[in-house]
């Protein structure tokens, strides 16, 4: 059915279209609007979820945890300082193998207090063995919720799924949204090691050094698996709902002597100074980044990359450049951008590639020249 | 409803073991026998869920454990916002499970509050018991919002200034249908109160004192003594709050009639050792005036 | 692509009005977004939202720059913040005002918006609402259809008296 709806609203109603048994959440601002139409569908009975509104997030995922692992699905949302005071549970939902799926409306971190759009929350996150996702566009973030679902309960996965968007850019923009009925898209959840009061055993207790480092293994073991589950589903959701999304979306990369490589909305605006450098003549393409974990491998072979990172790794680097420079043993010029909520045009994008010093790291804003 | 005096004798408890032989327990562990008759009271059909403590060890190492229900462990400040997640998802699936927090006491006075109190105001249907050993046991005994008053732990290697943290009164003011002190010293009582606290619908919480032997610097074999001799002083006061209204147990009733002096409660205590006279006049008062407080709690209508 | 500006003050529903506006426009047939500008919600802010419509997806997320088209729900902003800032040349102002009001180099249009929601007696906790009647003037001004316009209100608001305000604008505006 064609509505309109926020990138909040569409999670939500991705949510309500999968009815966890259990919804355990705490409001934070850009991420509120989800909690609020969480609680209206419950309270309507459209959603027949159990609703706890817990009062942290740590307790949020504590929560989500201690139902997962009965054997049920469960949801949470979050953002910014919200994950980060999480982040001790992030890490629990992971190593406890429980598929619980959150969306985090991306924000930036205090001090001072900013709301606005900033991938640092969730970059804190990436090695604690959840996968991640980011989005850009309101349809993008209900698929991709109803899809998170289906990849974390896989046998093969048993892993946490975080689904990022854009604080207030995806969060609060209104886009159409073509809601649809999952059907057999996601088979009834099975938790292997659920509890089970008739088969006593012990979760998570003392493990000593001659066996803890298996179950880290195990972790990206699963980790590795889930690259074929991934693909599997996307594939799967396309042929159903005729959507086709992958571990990158890449637009005119193919003849491109040059792709610029961003995650969410700045990744969809890219597109856009893509056809303006095409209209210019310069052959330049885009890859917007979906999944930052497992980290796919990048098709990036002879092309000079240039690299948005709307995070920084303090004494290090932006992240996804520092990733994609490891990955594809070659330099890179490295942009940070959208910081905060930064405002970032497709006109500035273009900018990026037209003026780009591989090699170099360029902070937007700060540096005066490109 | 159970009434507390229905149940005489030890011999009327359930045979069954749920805390199994060889815990990893050190000799004369108060909170492992509490442990032993609290999962007798709840029986089969429920799930423990452990913050880091004294529990976490007692347990085993993996690939062992020696509780024959399933325990699930989690962080040390989530143990009533988990026990919260799986009792809704419990109810949620139409069973009756019952789902208990056996928690220390620095994971309930202290870094466990917060997601404490969030449970019990969401009147979630659990049971929490705090065993209280009066400090963070696991990690070598340094002082806790429970230490009490001049007690020395590795943290307050000249006894505690500060008084305990009176976590009933928090508690009660939560206003959970019902709630109760025990002492592992008193296993039928304490038996008892767990049967009584899994039939009420919403949050319970027992307070169990649980002395401990290498921390509280006493042989082993005192355990029992150590805890009869707190309750006898009227140090530790038993009794139960159902719907508010409070009822103190007899065995602190004749306690606060008559009570040991409180020096016979200190004295074989290492941790206590040199204590000052200031202090003990300090928490000698401190024990008067919380008898006060029962008493004419109990004697209003 | 045709962009829209659309000034308020927090609580006068410059983002309803923005969102109705988007809405209707993909009930049209068109692409449309809507997207406010948001700080820390505070009743009585200036506050801008931006609506872009296309005949095919949008993809820009940054704010509106060089708009098409700005309208003012609130002509006291204009004491506070620069309305016509980038204003393409020639560019169309709608503004909620009783009487005529000339921009120079633009073109201007009025609509007595809060006089119809007084009438209506759309009034809620004190404050007329501007987001409704707002409709009926752009359709009037040709960006939405009428229809669109009324399909919109009815999915967002179940009192009619919505619907009739904007009926009242679309009538009453002389376009």
């Amino acid at each position: 059915m064609k509505k309109i709806a926020t990138g909040n609203k569409a999670v939500a109603e991705a949510v309500k279209q999968i009815q966890p048994a259990v919804i355990a959440a705490y409001p934070i601002t850009p991420q509120t609007e989800i909690v609020e139409q969480i609680a209206e569908f419950v309270s309507s009975g459209e959603l027949k979820s159990r609703y706890i509104p817990v009062e942290s997030e740590h307790s949020a995922m504590a929560a989500c945890i201690g139902a997962s692992i009965t054997g049920v699905r469960t949801f949470t949302a979050t953002s910014s300082h919200g994950l980060l005071y999480m982040h001790e549970m992030t890490n629990w939902a992971a190593g406890a193998r429980l598929p619980v799926v959150m969306a985090n409306v991306n924000r930036s971190i205090g001090p001072g207090w900013n709301i606005w759009a900033e991938h640092t929350d969730a970059m804190q996150e990436r090695d604690t063995g959840w996968l991640q996702v980011y989005v850009s566009t309101v349809q993008e973030a209900y698929d991709t919720t109803l899809m998170a679902f289906r990849i974390a309960e896989h046998n093969d996965v048993l892993l946490p799924v975080m689904v990022n968007l854009d604080g207030f850019s995806l969060s609060h923009i209104m886009q159409p949204l073509d809601t649809v009925e999952t059907g057999d898209f996601l088979p009834p959840m099975y938790l292997p090691h659920a509890i089970d009061p008739k088969n006593p055993a012990g979760y998570g207790g003392l493990t000593g050094p001659e066996q803890h480092f298996k179950f880290r293994w195990d972790i990206e073991r699963s980790m590795r698996d889930s690259v074929k589950i991934i693909d599997e589903t996307e594939k799967d959701f396309a042929n159903r709902f005729g959507r086709k999304y992958g571990f990158t979306e890449d637009y005119q990369c193919d003849d491109a002597d040059v792709v610029i490589v961003s995650m969410g909305t700045l990744g969809k605006e890219a597109e856009v100074a893509i056809d303006m450098l095409r209209r210019e003549g310069v052959r330049a393409g885009s890859m917007r980044l979906r999944w930052l974990r497992p980290f796919p491998k990048l098709n990036l072979k002879g092309k000079e990359i240039v690299v948005i990172d709307r995070d920084y790794s303090f004494g290090f680097g932006g992240v996804l450049a520092k990733s994609i420079q490891a990955q594809q043993k070659t330099d890179v010029f490295s942009v940070i951008a959208g910081l905060g909520g930064q405002e970032v045009t497709y006109e500035d994008i273009a900018d990026f590639i037209r003026k780009r010093r591989i090699g170099e790291e360029f902070w937007f804003g700060v540096n005066d020249h490109v | 409803m159970i009434s507390l005096q229905e149940l005489d004798t030890i011999g009327e408890i359930p045979q069954e073991e749920y805390v199994l032989k060889c815990t990893s327990a050190c000799a004369g562990c108060s909170d492992s026998l509490a442990l032993r008759y609290v999962l007798k009271a709840a029986g089969p059909d429920t799930v423990l869920v452990v913050p880091a403590c004294c529990t976490s060890v007692i347990q085993g190492i993996y690939p062992n454990t020696a509780f024959n229900i399933p325990v699930y462990n989690i962080a040390f400040a989530a143990a009533a916002a988990c026990a919260s997640g799986m009792s809704n998802a419990f109810r949620a699936t139409g069973k009756k499970t019952n789902v208990i927090v056996y928690a220390g006491d620095g994971g309930t006075l202290d870094i466990g509050i917060q997601s404490m109190s969030g449970a019990f105001e969401r009147g979630t249907d659990f049971l929490y018991i705090c065993y209280d050993n009066e400090a963070y046991g696991n990690t070598g005994m340094q002082r806790s919002g429970a230490t009490p008053m001049g007690a020395r732990t590795t943290t307050t290697p000249t006894g505690k200034i500060d008084a305990k943290k009176d976590i009933d009164a928090i508690i009660a003011a939560h206003n959970p249908p019902y709630m109760a002190t025990a002492a592992a010293a008193y296993p039928q009582d304490l038996f008892k109160k767990v049967q009584k606290a899994l039939t009420f619908r919403g949050p319970s919480f027992i307070h169990v004192l649980a002395p401990c032997p290498p921390g509280w610097r006493f042989s082993t074999e005192k355990t029992v003594e150590i805890g009869k001799l707190a309750v006898k002083s009227g140090m530790w006061i038993l009794y139960e709050r159902e719907f508010g209204k409070l009822t103190i147990n007899p065995q602190s009733k004749a306690a606060m009639k008559r009570p040991v002096p409180l020096e016979e409660y200190l004295a074989p205590q290492g941790r206590f050792k040199g204590i000052d006279a200031k202090t003990f006049e300090t928490l000698r008062q401190h024990l008067v005036k919380n008898i006060k407080k029962l008493s004419a709690e109990e004697a209003e209508e | 692509m045709f962009e829209i500006r659309i000034h308020s003050r927090g609580g006068q529903g410059g983002v309803t009005a923005a969102r109705l506006l988007a809405l209707s426009a993909i009930h049209d047939g068109k692409y449309a977004t809507a997207c406010p500008f948001y700080g820390a919600e505070r009743r009585g802010a200036p506050i801008v939202s931006f609506v872009r419509i296309d005949d095919n997806p949008i993809r820009i997320y940054s704010q509106i720059k060089k708009p098409d088209m700005v309208v003012v729900l609130d002509a006291s902003v204009m004491d506070v913040v620069d309305v016509l800032n980038g204003l393409k040349k020639g560019g169309k102002v709608l503004i909620n005002s009783a009487h005529p009001r000339e921009f120079a180099g633009f073109s201007s249009s009025h609509a007595d918006l809060t006089g119809i929601a007084l009438r209506e007696n759309l009034v809620v906790a004190g404050s007329p609402i501007l987001n409704t009647p707002v409709l009926g003037a752009l359709a009037k001004m040709g960006i939405i259809s009428v229809d669109s316009a009324k399909k919109s209100i009815r999915e967002m608001f179940t009192d009619e008296r919505n619907v009739k305000a904007a009926e009242t604008a679309y009538r009453e505006m002389s376009a």
